[in-house]
């Protein structure tokens, strides 16, 4: 077995990305929405990572930014089940197509 | 020496009247407002008498000359150390007469009004008006500066429009107030612009020091406003002429005077005090205000007024005689009269003997308020009886109206100059002036005085003999009991104003008011009356035998003079030449072609700026689609874009 080196994981976390994209794009249920966005963070915590140990392994700046990034995600996590919830409530359904009536 | 706030408050206590009537006058004063404004008249009559019996007699002669005395005095607007607006009050022989007259005849149309107009809806706003009325022509006659003169003037002519279109759900009462406004207006244009010309070439704005200026042979000033000329005339001519225009749009005199007899749609007693007995002298205190600077400096200004005043009293006595309702009547003979007031300025020199128009100019204006005013509250009495202001409802109203038809006489004997009322010896004093200097314009006034007892007389015997007409009587029969002459409230000023009307006259004007402050004798030549009197007593028996029965000779003479009837009818057809000149030419040549540009050019700029957003908008508007979604892919592509724009382009 040999070890992933740095190009295999940039591909799992550009995979992951554009899987996330391309979920937030097509889904229209609002918490499938919200899963393909943590994919999205994942990604990027990933990628973080990846540099981190492959180019300066003696310093922690990708692993720090890699704490605040599941951190801030938690809390928008939160943020947005407040407010599908609510969504749910006012137009019983979840459905990101039936709320269309912030327009022109 | 005098008390500057007694003065002051003199028109300050109208004002105050004024904001408390106007703020509070609908809910709080809706019964009240009458006798609120006129007791506070009452404390300012009596002060302003107080103030002028002190001047007159007490602290304003100092070897034997009055002086001009400025008790109060406060820089309001400084331009340069010499240059500024100040707010003043000047106390000098003619300011203390106009503050009695105002103040009197303001007080006796307040104790009229509580009568006349006490079933009025707008009662408190009327007494509101008639305070902002008083309080602006006090200040006008007060102003010791000439800035400060027409701030109060356009004060003054506001207080008339509001108060001719007092009956402003009357279309004509509208017209009338804006056609009285834009008048006066345009003439108070000439007016600013001559006051700019006079300040400038005095470098002073207030009256003493620009008289002093301007009249010493020796002043710098004054040889600089003589030599420069525009047109081939000089600067202070121009200036003089110019505040003159002012003076005559105010005054009513011919051409401007198209707006005083349709001013006559406002209440009765608002014509007695502004359109006969205060404001319209305005013109005539103006001029004699700067008398030193037109008799000394620019007698070619003077020689204007002279004509312009002679053409006016002629001409308007003339369509006098022809009209039929009885305000508009009224509103020519003032116009004539006031006529009589100017050119006997205009006559008159400076100082000494020669200075006899000045004074007698000032003694008709005192005599006119007092039996104009009775007048107009006689005549609205008669309105006020018979409800129609055409004198051919009225007729042998004699009986109805006895204490009315008794001072209306009186009032019609002293304008016609019949010996021994207060009418006769101003206007002895005026024609005497002319005479002395001017005999063209001696005889113009003959005429005029002939004319003038003509139709007065005509007036009265249309009102108060001649037959009755089927509308006055029934009138009379339906409510002549129960309101019958119009109580006490209306008949006190009508007998107040008699007594002014027929002792007036007795007063020893020249000790008072001359051109120089030194007393004035004024001699008094039997032979001389005999003319005008002569002249007055054929307009009366004329009058009489036209009009004191019911008949046909009116109609006959009429027909024997129909040009000259017909035009005088249609006031020699002077609005129609105003509305051909205004309508045909100027809204054609100048005003549609502005319009047109205004429209399209000016609106098109506007239009085109706001309906192109309009387009573009419109057609992006899709792009806020309320879609999340969308919303991402265009931020993805966005962001895809200028990642590869970073890359490829902007390396």
């Amino acid at each position: 077995m040999t070890q992933p080196g740095l190009y295999h994981l940039l591909f799992i976390s550009a995979a992951l990305f554009f899987i996330g994209v391309y979920g937030f794009l097509t889904r229209r249920n609002l918490i499938t929405m919200l899963m393909s966005v943590e994919l999205i963070l994942n990604s990027v915590n990933l990628n973080f990572i990846a540099f981190n140990k492959y180019l300066w392994p003696h310093r922690l700046d990708g692993v720090f930014f890699t704490v605040f990034v599941i951190a801030i995600a938690a809390a928008e996590a939160a943020v947005a089940i407040a407010i599908i919830i609510n969504l749910y409530r006012s137009h019983q359904s979840i459905d990101v197509e039936n709320a269309e009536e912030l327009k022109y | 020496m005098p008390n500057a706030i007694n003065i002051a408050l003199i028109p300050l206590l109208p004002l105050a009247g004024f904001l408390l009537l106007g703020l509070f006058g609908k809910k709080v004063f809706k019964n009240s407002a009458g006798i609120i404004g006129t007791l506070i008249l009452l404390i300012s009559a009596g002060l302003a008498i107080y103030t002028a019996y002190g001047y007159f007699f007490d602290y304003g002669k100092v070897n034997d000359v009055y002086q001009k005395l400025i008790p109060l005095k406060y820089t309001w607007l400084e331009f340069s150390k010499d240059v500024s607006i100040d707010m003043g009050i000047i106390l000098d022989p003619i300011s203390a007469m106009m503050i009695v007259v105002v103040t009197f005849v303001s007080l006796m149309v307040h104790v009229y009004s509580l009568g006349y107009m006490k079933d009025e809806e707008r009662y408190s706003t009327y007494y509101a008006y008639l305070s902002l009325f008083t309080f602006s022509m006090l200040g006008l006659v007060l102003s010791s500066n000439i800035f400060q003169i027409y701030i109060f003037w356009e004060l003054v002519g506001v207080s008339s429009f509001l108060l001719i279109g007092f009956y402003y759900d009357r279309p004509s009462a509208v017209a009338a107030s804006k056609k009285a406004f834009i008048v006066t207006r345009f003439a108070d244009l000439g007016f600013l612009i001559g006051i700019l010309v006079l300040s400038f070439y005095s470098g002073t704005l207030d009256f003493n020091t620009l008289i002093q200026k301007l009249t010493s042979p020796e002043s710098s000033e004054l040889k600089t406003a003589v030599a420069s000329s525009f047109l081939g005339v000089s600067a202070l001519t121009w200036g003089l002429a110019l505040v003159f225009i002012g003076g005559a749009g105010k005054s009513a005199m011919f051409p401007l005077h198209i707006w005083l007899p349709d001013a006559m749609e406002g209440p009765t007693p608002v014509s007695a005090l502004i359109h006969a007995a205060t404001m319209v002298v305005a013109g005539v205190y103006l001029v004699a205000r700067l008398f030193p600077v037109f008799a000394l400096s620019a007698p070619d200004a003077l020689s204007i007024v002279a004509n312009v005043g002679a053409i006016s009293a002629l001409f308007a006595a003339i369509i006098a005689c022809t009209q039929t309702d009885i305000k508009r009547v009224l509103a020519y003979s003032t116009m004539s009269q006031i006529g009589y007031m100017m050119f006997a300025l205009g006559v008159s020199k400076y100082g000494g003997e020669d200075g006899l128009g000045y004074t007698a100019s000032m003694f008709h204006l005192f005599t006119h308020a007092m039996f104009k005013a009775l007048l107009f509250l006689g005549a609205g009495a008669v309105i006020h009886y018979v409800h129609s202001n055409d004198m051919k409802d009225m007729g042998g109203l004699r009986k109805h109206l006895p204490i009315t038809h008794i001072t209306f006489l009186l009032a019609c004997l002293s304008i016609a100059g019949f010996p021994l009322l207060a009418g006769f010896f101003s206007k002895e004093e005026i024609l005497l002036a002319a005479y002395q200097h001017n005999a063209i314009i001696y005889w113009i006034a003959l005429i005029t005085s002939g004319l003038t007892a003509f139709y007065m007389f005509r007036l009265y015997f249309s009102i108060f003999w001649n037959s009755p007409s089927p509308r006055g009587e029934s009138r009379g029969e339906v409510h002549g009991e129960h309101h019958g002459e119009g109580g006490a409230a209306m008949m006190l000023p009508l007998l107040l104003l008699a007594v002014g009307a027929v002792f007036a006259g007795y007063i020893p004007f020249g000790h008072f008011v001359s051109s120089d402050g030194k007393a004035l004798e004024s001699e008094f030549h039997l032979s001389f009356s005999i003319a005008p009197v002569a002249l007055g007593l054929i307009g009366i028996l004329t009058a009489m035998w036209l009009y004191k029965n019911e008949n046909e000779k009116p109609a006959k003479l009429a027909a024997s003079l129909s040009g000259l009837y017909k035009s005088a009818y249609h006031k020699f057809y002077i609005d129609e030449l105003y509305l051909f000149i205004t309508k045909k030419v100027l809204f054609n040549l100048v005003a549609r072609p502005a319009a047109w540009f205004d429209k399209t050019v000016v609106d098109g700029l506007v239009n085109f700026t706001g309906n192109t957003t309009q387009d573009i908008s419109e057609r992006i508007k899709s792009v806020q689609s309320g879609k999340v979604q969308q919303y991402a892919i265009y931020f993805l592509v966005s962001a895809v874009a200028l990642a590869l724009l970073f890359i490829y382009v902007w390396k």
